[in-house]
């Protein structure tokens, strides 16, 4: 099991960190791997994960943490690490937990604007299991805007959690960007607590990886917005998987999820989409679209709302397509003088685009829209 | 050349799954000429319009048709928009993510292109749309806007028209371009249109109804029942249908009857 045997070997840590790790590692012994007959993980294979060989690598990090936002050191990460990302049911999660080591710890002090995003990038090393971690702790009535990337170079595996924890009334936007090696795996999960009439908006890209598996999880207060955005694009034999999980715990808050994806070749594709509405979290709004653009007879796609409704007073619609190039929209354009190739970039551009307009952040619409301007350019040849 | 037809059809025949739409159509149109084609719902005008530009739904089965001097069922759609065909779409396509500029200048910068002329960057592409704008009273806006997605119905015509003013066509077809516009709308479509008729822009103009042809006056009407050309006449014969109806010249057209019953 891959980094497993080197658990034992780690330097002891401050009690209260050696504690954490022994428990997430007992928990994740106990846990192993998920296998395809559980429902969580049903189309989506860990084996090959389970089976590699990789050592456990920190990878390269680069973190840019505009003031007033601050980073902090691991000690300081105790009231709040892995208090919100649960491991008791996660492998991969207790995993991560078991190797926790160097965090990216960043708070955001009550009311503080952060006007530059805080930046946080992973470089993974070649034929390594990295684990890397984030913590970020965000003041009552702060605004900030995160945008965590992931990369590297050849086959290795990447676990990641990222906690985010969002006072009241806080705004929050959040990116992750996953343009991992076309070798690599990648296993990540993002847990939200938010407070109370807290925005809050994320946005998961991801472009690379050969096996991939988000999960995004938001846990929300009264009144609080969430966004969960994603766009997935997956050719040759790429597998993502994205998981979400939306808990109305309270009421009056609102949800928006969109989720995009665009398979080629003989890619394979999950979206789980859970949304829960618990007793007393009546006057929910909440709307879930999945919508995915199979380019291919090879492709796959399996796509799944799960609403577990306890309330009365809610409003909650789903819809999920599965669709090809519109023929209408083709014949129009070529109808106009542009060649058939170039009208199908257009057409698979801008279903992506509808996503990356969403962004925010100007460099980062930009360099996205640079890289499926790239990706779509191959589609047409 | 002088004396050559821009477009001759003989004999065209098209059907669409098993069904066999054009039964047998012969026309030619000369260069600058305007014909009207009428008739009614179900006769085949629709179709002839979209597989004069390339539509694959129809399978063109005999016949044949010459276009500049050329076998134009031999072209992709977009070898045909390159050889100066349009077709203004009876129901433009709304295509989110696109806007509208983005579209408007690839199109006509793989026109330009195809022709050996230079494409043109953001400005000068700006420089050459805006007179036409004015023309179709366009707002810049829509420019930015995602192709035809939310546009009203008579914007989306209006657009038609004006990406066809932007493209200069030899040959422009326009598709009911009539259909669903109020009195105003209808007048500032047919100004555009009429604006842009020279001596070597030749139309088809496909209409259910007379109306269309008061504002837009044809040099030759055809009337098209059951996929053949079954009267022709000059603009006269537009005004004859108006007065009696389809039946009138012993054809059943299916909105009448159904308006009868």
């Amino acid at each position: 099991m891959t980094g497993v045997a080197e658990f034992t070997q780690l330097p002891a840590a401050a009690p209260w960190l050696q504690h954490l790790r022994e428990t997430a590692y007992r928990h994740f012994s106990e846990l192993g791997f998920p296998t395809t007959r559980n429902e969580e993980w049903r189309f989506t294979n860990v084996a090959a994960i389970a089976r590699a060989n990789f050592v456990v690598g920190a990878p390269q990090v680069e973190v840019t943490v505009p003031s007033p936002a601050v980073r902090l050191g691991l000690g300081e990460a105790e009231p709040q690490l892995a208090r919100y990302a649960g491991f008791g049911q996660n492998a991969f999660v207790a995993l991560n937990t078991a190797f926790v080591n160097d965090v990216v710890f960043i708070h955001v002090p009550k009311g503080a604007v952060v006007e530059q995003p805080i930046e946080i990038s992973f470089e993974a090393l070649e034929n390594a299991a990295a684990h890397p971690r984030v913590l970020i702790v965000i003041g009552a009535n702060a605004q900030c805007t995160i945008v965590e990337s992931y990369r590297g170079k050849g086959s290795y595996f990447t676990n990641a959690v990222t906690e985010i924890v969002a006072g009241d009334g806080a705004v929050v936007d959040h990116y992750k960007v996953q343009q991992e090696s076309l070798s690599a795996f990648h296993v990540a999960t993002l847990q939200a607590q938010l407070g109370r009439s807290t925005n809050f908006s994320s946005h998961s890209i991801s472009l690379g990886g050969a096996l991939v598996r988000n999960d995004a999880n938001a846990v929300l207060s009264e009144g609080t917005e969430a966004t969960l955005n994603g766009l997935y694009i997956a050719n040759g034999t790429q597998h993502v998987d994205n998981h979400t999980v939306i808990d109305h715990a309270k009421p009056h808050a609102a949800s928006h999820e969109l989720y995009k994806g665009i398979l080629d070749g003989k890619a394979n594709a999950v979206f789980n989409g859970r949304i829960i509405v618990r007793k007393d979290a009546q006057k929910t709004d909440s709307k879930q679209t999945n919508k995915n653009l199979v380019l291919s007879d090879d492709a796959v796609i399996n796509t799944k709302p799960e609403l577990q409704i306890l309330a009365d007073d809610v409003r909650c619609t789903h819809g999920a397509t599965i669709g090809q190039l519109d023929a209408e929209s083709m014949f129009y354009l070529r109808s106009r003088g542009i060649a058939k190739d170039q009208a199908r970039s257009l057409l698979i551009f801008a279903f992506a685009q509808d996503i990356v307009d969403r962004i925010k952040v100007q460099s980062l619409r930009d360099s996205l829209e640079r890289v499926l301007f790239e990706k779509f350019h191959e589609h047409a040849h | 050349m002088n004396g050559m037809a821009l477009l001759e059809i003989k004999n065209l025949h098209a059907t669409v799954g098993e069904r066999e739409i054009l039964k047998g159509i012969d026309l030619t149109v000369n260069p600058g000429e305007v014909h009207a084609i009428m008739g009614p719902n179900g006769s085949g005008k629709s179709t002839l319009a979209q597989v004069l530009a390339g539509r694959e739904l129809y399978h063109v089965t005999d016949g044949q048709v010459i276009y500049d001097g050329e076998d134009l069922l031999e072209l992709d759609p977009e070898e045909r928009a390159q050889a100066g065909i349009f077709l203004a779409f009876q129901y433009p396509v709304e295509i989110p993510g696109v806007s509208n500029m983005y579209f408007l200048k690839a199109a006509l910068n793989a026109v330009r292109k195809s022709q050996g002329q230079e494409e043109l960057d953001a400005l000068d592409f700006l420089n050459l749309v805006r007179d036409k704008m004015k023309l179709m009273d366009m707002d810049q806006t829509l420019l930015n806007r995602p192709v035809n997605t939310g546009f009203s119905g008579g914007e989306k015509k209006r657009n038609e028209i004006f990406q066809m003013a932007v493209l200069e066509p030899k040959l422009a077809i326009l598709d009911e371009t009539d259909s669903g516009l109020d009195i105003d709308a209808l007048k500032l479509v047919a100004n555009g249109v009429n604006t842009l008729r020279s001596k070597d822009r030749s139309m088809i103009v496909v209409t259910h109804y007379q109306r269309l042809l008061n504002y837009i006056v044809p040099d030759f009407v055809h009337v098209l029942s059951e996929g053949r050309i079954v009267k022709s006449g000059g603009k006269e014969l537009a005004l004859q249908l108006e007065e009696s109806g389809y039946a009138g010249i012993g054809l059943v057209d299916e909105e009448e009857a159904v308006g009868t019953v």
